[in-house]
């Protein structure tokens, strides 16, 4: 027992370790997030908020929903799988972001150490509200050569020309319906 | 693509880890090897190197404060990182840093100091004025006892401590070393060795670290350098170089020898842009010259003021060395393409978060803090104490 | 098939029903998402790829990827038949542009577009300090950028250089395989996008899914197979020099 006593100052010394320990768990039980552990090591709730981000493309099945004489031309020629938005793109209109408060030297001093997260830009879609989004007619002069130009990288059986050879000046748009392109099979213009 | 050269994958172009990630290995390689020097006099009762124990401790702790400094800095989040403490993924060697860290510092490094500098303290804070009296007043923990008994239980405990804790400072470093060597996607990187690799060459720059700073410090001080000391340092320094340059030569051979997909790639990097940092600076200059100056003073008996300028060229060369060596592990691996076709440059910047003034600060900054220590808690055997195991005569 | 108008009208609301689920955080409990019914992949078919860039360029835009940074980029081999083991590649701005035009000179050429293999034994995720980034039940490699310390262990232990931390958000990011679209039964965004087929999404679990046949009936490989990182990236026709 007497041993002890001049061993006091260990105990101290343990003592901090103990208390800052269970500081520690009462800290650790209020801030990791209760959907932590859910499926895995790592905040369950993750998964939902990626999820549910808005979709940007359509989806052929939407355009088609609308657009079902396109549909049906295209169906017959040799874009019939090529979906809609590969040479549309994605039919969206960004709107404006919500205005950010002005930078002062607080602001920037603490965006040094937590950077500040960037506000989703919202937009609408011409899928959900077609009047809402007009979309502009690809020019064929530009969209068609990033496919067909003919290059030895691309694979042989893919139909590529020379674009000023075959075109000699003329928009791809002169000759070809982009819907149904084939020239034989009456998609000639 | 300015700077890239061949193929890279288009994500990698740009490095993800700075020279602050070259920085902190080095630092707590530093407090490694520094600490392992203490344990020699501590629990191998290599009684020669004494003078230093202290010291050594002291270089330990103000380099440990400053390690967690680069790591915060690197970070895109650094107000995240408590969630390493509460939420530490088990299959990351990266993880364990928050509890390793804690556990060193808390447990083994300020624990050993306290003991070793208790009778120091308690007496301190009876004869020191003003805020220094509350300083050391509450570095006691309020407990005054300094009997015979209790500093006897101290030395006991302290042994205790050191014994443990010459594992953990080769957890706290070797770590680490399993962060890079466990990275399968690396190349460069990825080898059973690299711990081992790791953890000897902070052994040779910590030892070298508290060989150079005694030196210059004593001398500061106008005092004289105890020989004894410094010529066991050396010895110890040259032996445990023999071994660290033997594991660094082995990685290298065993690779020039195996001659997998990534050699070629690697071996064009090594005669290229780390032509200098690698063969001019970490093995050229870095390691074969000190060890052979060491080794000349191992079987020729020179006269001391060789014996000194032959220590302190060699424990800087060391240092620069072993900086080099952290270089090209952390900024080589990723100045090649994981494709094996290309190459990138790190462009250091200059004045950013992670960029060399930055740098510059983090290595100075322990010895602003090994200043503040060694006047908090003076090292010299002169200053403090009677020596451990001799009769306390009454407090002066 | 063709979906009418009127089918449309019906179907967008039960939709919006069962996102009221998957936005409460638990797509679990939405009627048409069920997170073990899934185990997702994607089958990339290189004899039919033309590098026309279309699946870089609308990977950026629907899912804001940075300039400078890719989710998907498309590589170009170029091999000649003496040296296997050292082919040029290039990726010109990830392909986002396509590629200049490459004139015959009798030796192979073919694309390559690459992403996140959504490994099943990621080494990126094994590195993560904090269980920031994580397989999902369903299969994807995901990031949690609200927990995420921006620490770059990932991208350094990604074998297949698919990971780039993000320049405004200081998290790790990477191709979710268009996360927030599959689970409401659209395919991904560069699938849609891609004119020749040549990117297909898969899920592993379904048995109607057409990669069962596909893997059965072709030589099929994953990148580095030798990391064993159980990719699901499945490439038709992969050649030996591919890195």
């Amino acid at each position: 027992m007497s041993g002890f006593k001049d061993a006091g100052h260990l105990f101290r010394f343990a003592g901090l370790f103990v208390l800052a320990f269970a500081v520690f768990l009462v800290v650790r039980h209020y801030v990791v997030p209760k959907s932590f552990g859910q499926y895995g090591h790592y905040r369950g709730a993750a998964i939902g908020e990626i999820a549910a981000h808005p979709a940007k493309f359509a989806g052929h099945e939407s355009c088609e929903g609308c657009h079902s004489d396109v549909q049906e031309v295209k169906m017959k020629g040799k874009h019939a799988h090529v979906n809609c938005e590969a040479c549309h793109g994605a039919l969206i209109q960004r709107l404006p972001a919500a205005p950010q408060p002005a930078p002062n030297l607080y602001r920037r001093l603490l965006a040094l150490v937590i950077p500040p997260m960037p506000v989703e830009s919202t937009f609408v879609r011409h899928a959900d509200d077609p009047g809402s989004v007009i979309p502009p007619l690809p020019d064929t002069a530009v969209l068609c050569v990033r496919c067909h130009t003919a290059s030895a990288a691309k694979p042989k059986g893919f139909p590529q020309v020379d674009p000023a050879e075959h075109a000699q000046g003329l928009a791809c748009g002169s000759c070809h319906k982009p819907h149904d392109p084939g020239m034989n099979a009456g998609g000639a213009k | 693509m300015s700077g890239v050269e061949g193929f890279m994958y288009p994500n990698e172009i740009a490095l993800q880890w700075s020279v602050l990630i070259v920085l902190y290995p080095y630092i707590t390689g530093l407090v490694a090897g520094a600490f392992i020097l203490a344990s020699l006099e501590r629990v191998f009762l290599v009684e020669a190197v004494k003078p230093t124990y202290r010291l050594a401790l002291l270089t330990a702790l103000a380099f440990l404060l400053v390690a967690p400094l680069p790591l915060c800095l690197h970070l895109g989040h650094p107000f995240r990182s408590p969630e390493m403490y509460f939420t530490p993924h088990s299959t990351s060697a990266m993880a364990m840093f928050g509890y390793v860290y804690l556990w060193y510092l808390m447990a083994v490094l300020v624990l050993e100091i306290w003991l070793d500098y208790r009778r120091d303290i308690v007496l301190l804070s009876q004869s020191s004025k003003g805020l220094l009296r509350l300083i050391y007043k509450v570095m006691t923990l309020g407990s005054s006892n300094i009997s015979p008994r209790s500093l006897a239980i101290d030395e006991r405990v302290g042994w205790i401590v050191t014994l443990i804790g010459i594992p953990s400072a080769f957890l706290l470093h070797g770590y680490v070393g399993f962060i890079f060597g466990s990275i399968k996607a690396n190349p460069w990187w990825s080898s059973p060795l690299m711990p081992v690799v790791f953890i000897f060459s902070a052994m040779v720059s910590g030892i070298a670290g508290v060989m150079v700073l005694y030196m210059a410090i004593t001398k500061l001080r106008k005092q004289k350098i105890d020989m004894r000391c410094v010529d066991t340092i050396a010895m110890y320094l040259f032996y445990i170089f023999i071994i660290d340059f033997s594991l660094e030569m082995l990685d290298l051979i065993h690779r020039i020898y195996e001659a997998d997909e990534s050699f070629r790639s690697l071996n064009f990097l090594v005669h290229t842009q780390l032509y200098i940092p690698h063969i001019v600076i970490q093995i050229f200059l870095g390691t074969i010259t000190p060890i052979i100056l060491l080794g000349i003073t191992q079987v020729v008996k020179l006269p001391e003021i060789a014996r000194k300028r032959i220590y302190s060229v060699s424990g800087c060369l060391t240092l620069i060395g072993v900086f080099a060596m952290r270089w090209n592990v952390v900024i080589g691996g990723q100045l090649f393409s994981k494709s094996f076709l290309g190459y990138t440059t790190y462009k250091m910047s200059l004045v950013t978060r992670e960029g060399l003034l930055v740098a510059i600060f983090l290595t100075i900054l322990p010895l602003i803090f090994l200043w503040a220590l060694v006047k908090l808690l003076p090292p010299w055997p002169e200053k403090s104490a009677p020596p451990r195991g001799y009769p306390v005569a009454a407090a002066d | 098939m063709n979906i009418s108008r009127r089918q449309v009208m019906v179907l967008l609301p039960a939709a919006a029903v069962a996102w009221k689920y998957v936005l409460a955080g638990t797509p679990e409990a939405s009627p048409n998402y069920k997170m073990s019914e899934h185990w997702w992949s994607m089958l990339i078919d290189i004899p039919k790829c033309i590098g026309c860039g279309n699946c870089v360029r609308a990977c950026q835009t629907e899912n804001d990827v940075p300039d400078g940074n890719f989710r998907t980029w498309v590589e170009r081999y170029h091999v000649s038949d003496e040296n296997m083991t050292n082919p040029t590649v290039i990726s010109p701005d990830g392909g986002k542009e396509g590629f200049p035009v490459a004139t015959e000179d009798g030796e192979k050429y073919f694309f390559v577009p690459k992403l996140c293999n959504h490994c099943a034994d990621s080494p990126c995720t094994q590195v993560c300090p904090v269980g920031a980034t994580f397989i999902s039940p369903d299969g994807v490699v995901l990031v949690d950028p609200k927990y995420c310390l921006g620490c770059a262990y990932c991208v350094q232990a990604c074998p297949y250089g698919c990971r780039y931390i993000h320049p405004v958000k200081k998290v790790a990011d990477k191709c979710t395989l268009c996360y927030h679209r599959i689970t409401q039964g659209l395919t991904t965004a560069c699938c849609e996008a891609c004119p020749t087929g040549a990117r297909q999404l898969a899920d592993l679990k379904n048995p109607k899914d057409p990669i069962h046949e596909f893997l059965k009936t072709h030589s099929v490989q994953v990148l580095k197979p030798q990391m064993a990182t159980g990719a699901k990236v499945f490439y038709n026709d992969l050649d030996g020099s591919v890195r």
